[in-house]
């Protein structure tokens, strides 16, 4: 396989008022690799996805997408994006939602049945679809959340914090299908966390504070590195608590 | 289409939203019906005293549904305290008429119901009104009616096609939408065509209802009337979805109808507008409002047509286009394309 960077970030900074939330940076993410951000709240990582995805403008630097530089409006098709929040039309049902965005990437009338009921299986939405999202349970908000951000197919998966508010099982089949996702369709998947089993699952790592970053590799590197048995020692021991 | 995709889905989402839309096409006539009545109150029973004249112009007057009243002597005093709308004096061969003008509409109604009863009397001469109060400018529910259509119209349009947008900025939505391709002036264009299907309706229910039920004066023609409410809707929607970007939250929102819309009322001509000091008069030609009332007080009231309209509806279209041009740029704060 190609050791191909998907997303690259050369000296980005980033301050609001008299705040720097991030600290000049870089960061490679590699192509068809689960890339996980983890950090306390307030870190920073919301704000990296915004401005990767170019919803927000950096002060300073450079973010490459799939050898585009952000912002590109070709790109906006290629990333899939999960908000923080449920950004959900609740006066809507999960099928409109899910078609609403569909015809936005203006997916063809076949095309949008088939990705509507792909996606909505993936989450397990499939018998939900024509309730309104009113109705919906905080997790069943997720899964939609997630639903959408699949919808047109894209290279790039940006989520973030997508397990929010899912119970144990349904945790689990969403990371096998992401990884499923990676391994089959080869996506490229950035991930923001602070759940540490979840953080063991990706491919690699960086972790976020105060808008620094203050480690990355491999989860299994990052331990041996900090001689520890779990994430939440490498997290507590990074931050100082250790 | 994306565009026809978000004007779908916001016609979806107003019509599962029933409390909004009563208030858009409810409220207004509610409020419209209530002012009629309020303008229009026990003018039926008008009271009116008759001096110096003959049995003939007393049965004329109680045919015309006037509480007659003949006296030999009567004073403006006894007017007022009596609370008798109005005095008719024949004095040598002439007629004087004295209005209690207590309330405009009254006064109004004494006049036009005088002149209906004593036509076709041939000795009758022109009657020159007297007032207790007020003077003959004061205006009535008839006059101000048009400018009222215009102002709901605008007002409700405003408030929710500017908290719908704000709901769509708070709850992510708004951000969400600017991840896809999507391009800004399709996001505008999508909830102008959107909101404006239900302004429309609106109008043509405010309208209908004003004219039909409640009577208003129409001396215009009813297609130009609607014209200058679409484009009102039009310049309240992009006005809305604009300071929807200044509010954070809905309670915001209903901070600027103080601010936005409660000053456009006093330049609507429900308040006499030449007595103001000239500076005044200057602020009141950047008010959308302004000219909403001028052209629909001209069609509906003096039957003005359309080329003598125009420029009001041109200056309103030229609002439209300015704020809508803003709504664009504005959305320029949550992505650079």
């Amino acid at each position: 396989m190609r050791a191909v960077n998907a997303i690259t970030i050369e000296e980005i900074a980033k301050g609001f008022k008299h705040k720097k939330v991030i600290q000049p940076l870089n960061l490679n993410i590699a192509e068809r690799k689960i890339f996980g951000l983890l950090g306390p709240s307030g870190c920073g990582k919301t704000t990296l996805i915004k401005m990767i995805v170019g919803m927000m403008k950096p002060d300073t630097g450079k973010i490459t997408v799939l050898d585009c530089e952000v912002p590109n409006e070709a790109l906006l098709s290629e990333i899939g994006y999960m908000a923080q929040s449920d950004a959900l039309y609740t006066e809507l049902t999960g099928a409109e939602n899910l078609e609403f965005f569909a015809k936005l990437y203006r997916l063809s009338k076949k095309e949008q049945r088939e990705r509507i009921q792909y996606a909505a299986e993936i989450v397990q939405l499939t018998n939900d679809l024509s309730i309104r999202v009113a109705y919906y349970s905080g997790g069943m908000k997720r899964r939609l959340s997630l639903a959408i951000a699949l919808v047109q197919n894209p290279k790039i998966l940006i989520l973030d914090e997508p397990t929010v508010g899912m119970d144990p099982v349904l945790k689990q089949s969403i990371w096998k299908e992401l990884e499923r996702l990676k391994n089959d369709e080869h996506k490229t998947i950035l991930i923001t966390t602070h759940v540490m089993d979840e953080a063991e699952r990706c491919d690699n790592l960086a972790m976020l504070r105060e808008g620094k970053i203050i480690a990355s590799g491999t989860p299994a590197a990052l331990k041996t590195q900090y001689g520890v048995q779990t994430f939440d020692e490498v997290f507590l021991k990074i931050v100082g608590e250790l | 289409m994306r565009i026809t995709s978000l004007v779908t889905r916001i016609t979806r989402q107003m019509l599962r939203d029933r409390r909004t839309l009563a208030l858009l096409f409810f409220a207004p006539l509610l409020i419209l019906t209530l002012m009629y009545f309020i303008f229009h109150s026990e003018a039926s029973d008008l009271k009116i005293v008759v001096t110096g004249s003959d049995e003939n112009i007393a049965e004329a007057l109680k045919q015309a549904d006037f509480q007659v009243t003949v006296a030999k002597h009567f004073s403006k005093e006894s007017m007022a305290k009596n609370n008798i709308d109005g005095w008719l004096q024949f004095e040598n061969g002439s007629m004087k008429l004295t209005l209690l003008n207590d309330e405009p509409s009254r006064a109004k109604a004494v006049q036009m119901q005088l002149a209906q009863g004593l036509q076709g009397d041939a000795n009758n001469p022109s009657i020159d009104a007297h007032y207790v109060y007020g003077d003959a400018d004061t205006k009535i529910f008839d006059i101000f009616s048009p400018m009222l259509v215009g102002f709901f119209v605008f007002f409700f349009v405003f408030l929710i096609a500017g908290i719908a947008l704000l709901k769509e900025r708070t709850s992510g939505t708004l951000e969400r939408l600017l991840v896809t391709p999507i391009k800004r002036y399709e996001i505008v264009a999508g909830y102008v065509i959107g909101y404006g299907l239900f302004a429309l309706i609106q109008t043509i229910i405010v309208v209908l209802y004003a004219v039909n039920v409640l009577d208003i004066v129409l001396v215009g023609s009813i297609w130009l009337v609607l014209l200058t409410n679409i484009l009102v809707a039009l310049v309240a929607l992009s006005l809305g979805t604009l300071l929807s970007s200044f509010a954070t939250s809905e309670f915001q929102m209903v901070q600027f109808i103080p601010l936005v819309i409660v000053p456009q009322i006093f330049f609507t001509g429900i308040f006499p507008l030449d007595g103001m000091a000239d500076w005044l008069q200057q602020i009141g030609k950047i008010m959308p409002l302004y000219y909403a009332s001028d052209a629909l007080n001209g069609i509906m009231y003096k039957g003005l047509t359309f080329a003598e309209v125009v420029m009001d509806l041109l200056i309103l279209l030229a609002f439209a286009v300015v704020f809508i041009t803003f709504n664009i740029l504005s959305l320029k704060k949550y992505r650079a394309l």
